[in-house]
């Protein structure tokens, strides 16, 4: 067995990189699968505060490579859930304290012990994506259904397509029904028409994802939020299973069938 | 409920589809690196050429870019209105 490596990442920052690392790593491990995420955002450490590990960080990635610590010694095991384990990024380095062949290199060391390696990469197209998306075997770009943040995925995914890592799969975040029912927010439908790539999940809008990052608990524990369902969804279409969309923004109330039959609806 | 009025009575674009139509431009310039005025300049460049093998009508020459999955394809249009008469 040998770990798969999946890269999430971004065009534009803030649209929910960190949240889906921990989600999709959280949802895979409670899912009985080993997983280790890696926080590439080097010199703004996020994944362990979201994740509530940052009081357990002694090494980190960069400790581990430049060889002050082995690599099992920077990976930090979770409270809540066996088998997850995080490789905090380093607070007070800059990118360039790894490079892309340091990324393949950690991410072959941990192959061989894991089902699963999720990397969180920074935002933008510099050294830090380059390092992120270095060891993928898989990448799955994030947007938010807004005119910038899907102008810069479809950037990235360009880049992706252009550095040979295959074409990206999208997690639509941060989506509000309620809005694109007012017609006042681009659909799922609208945003892979444009990019034109496999669509893996969407996430709708849900203040949940605050809450549960206040506390330092992935979301995707909390049966009842759909964020949380959300992201076990995406979790189990990784492994492979026809998991059909959590029907979000096609609303079918009496409004809706109304427009459409005004020709507005869609 | 006032946004639905709205999109019934008035002819108005909801926000939605102008950030859609506004994008679909957006990244075909992105991806072709063409700018709407470059594509004015190819489509002139496109014209004198023809015209010295087809008699074209400028007006009804359409060209577009259009996006099939993320392959972008440069359509042109052009009606012949007839064999140009040949000066020598
Ligand atoms: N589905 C959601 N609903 C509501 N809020 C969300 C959702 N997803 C993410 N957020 C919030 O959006 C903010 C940014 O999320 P996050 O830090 O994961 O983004 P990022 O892409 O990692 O940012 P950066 O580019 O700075 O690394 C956070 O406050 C997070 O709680
Ligand atoms: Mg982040």
């Amino acid at each position: 067995m040998s770990a798969k490596v999946i890269t999430i990442t971004s065009g534009k920052g803030g649209v929910g990189k960190t949240t889906a690392t921990a989600n999709i790593g959280a949802a895979l491990a409670t899912m009985g699968q080993r997983v280790a995420c890696i926080d590439a955002d080097i010199g703004l450490r996020n994944l362990d505060v979201v994740l509530g590990l940052e009081n357990r960080i002694v090494y980190d990635l960069v400790d581990a490579v430049e060889g002050r610590c082995r690599l099992s010694q920077a990976m930090i095991k979770d409270k809540h859930i066996p088998d997850l384990y995080l490789i905090p990024s380093a607070q007070t380095r800059d990118k360039t304290a790894v490079s892309p062949s340091d990324m393949i290199r950690i991410c072959d060391e941990l192959r061989p012990d894991l089902d699963w390696v999720i990397v969180d990469s920074p935002a933008g197209i510099e050294r830090g994506f380059k390092n992120a998306i270095a060891p993928a075997d898989e990448v799955i770009v994030i947007t938010n259904p807004e005119v910038s943040a899907v102008r810069d995925a479809d950037r990235i995914i360009g880049i992706v397509e252009a550095e040979e890592k295959g074409t990206p799969k999208l997690l639509i975040n941060r989506l509000n029904p309620e809005m694109v029912k007012q017609n006042n927010m681009l659909s799922a439908d609208d945003v892979v028409d444009l990019l034109a790539i496999h669509l893996l999940g969407i996430v709708p809008e849900d203040k949940a994802v605050l809450i549960s990052t206040n506390q330092g608990t992935p979301i995707t524990l909390d049966n009842k939020s759909l964020a949380g369902q959300a992201y076990q969804n995406i979790a189990r279409r990784l492994m492979g299973e026809e998991i059909p969309l959590l029907d979000l923004d096609k609303g079918s109330g009496f409004f809706n069938r109304i427009s459409s039959v005004f020709g507005s609806g869609d | 409920m006032d946004n639905f009025i709205n999109r019934i009575f008035s002819k108005e674009p909801s926000s939605a589809d102008k950030a859609k139509d506004r994008l679909r431009l957006v990244l075909i310039n992105d991806r072709t690196d063409l700018s709407a005025a470059a594509l004015e300049n190819l489509k002139d460049d496109l014209l004198e050429v023809l015209s010295r093998y087809i008699h074209i009508d400028p007006k009804s020459m359409r060209i577009d870019i259009t996006q099939e999955g993320r392959q972008q394809r440069l359509i042109a249009d052009i009606p012949i209105s007839g064999p140009i008469s040949r000066k020598y």
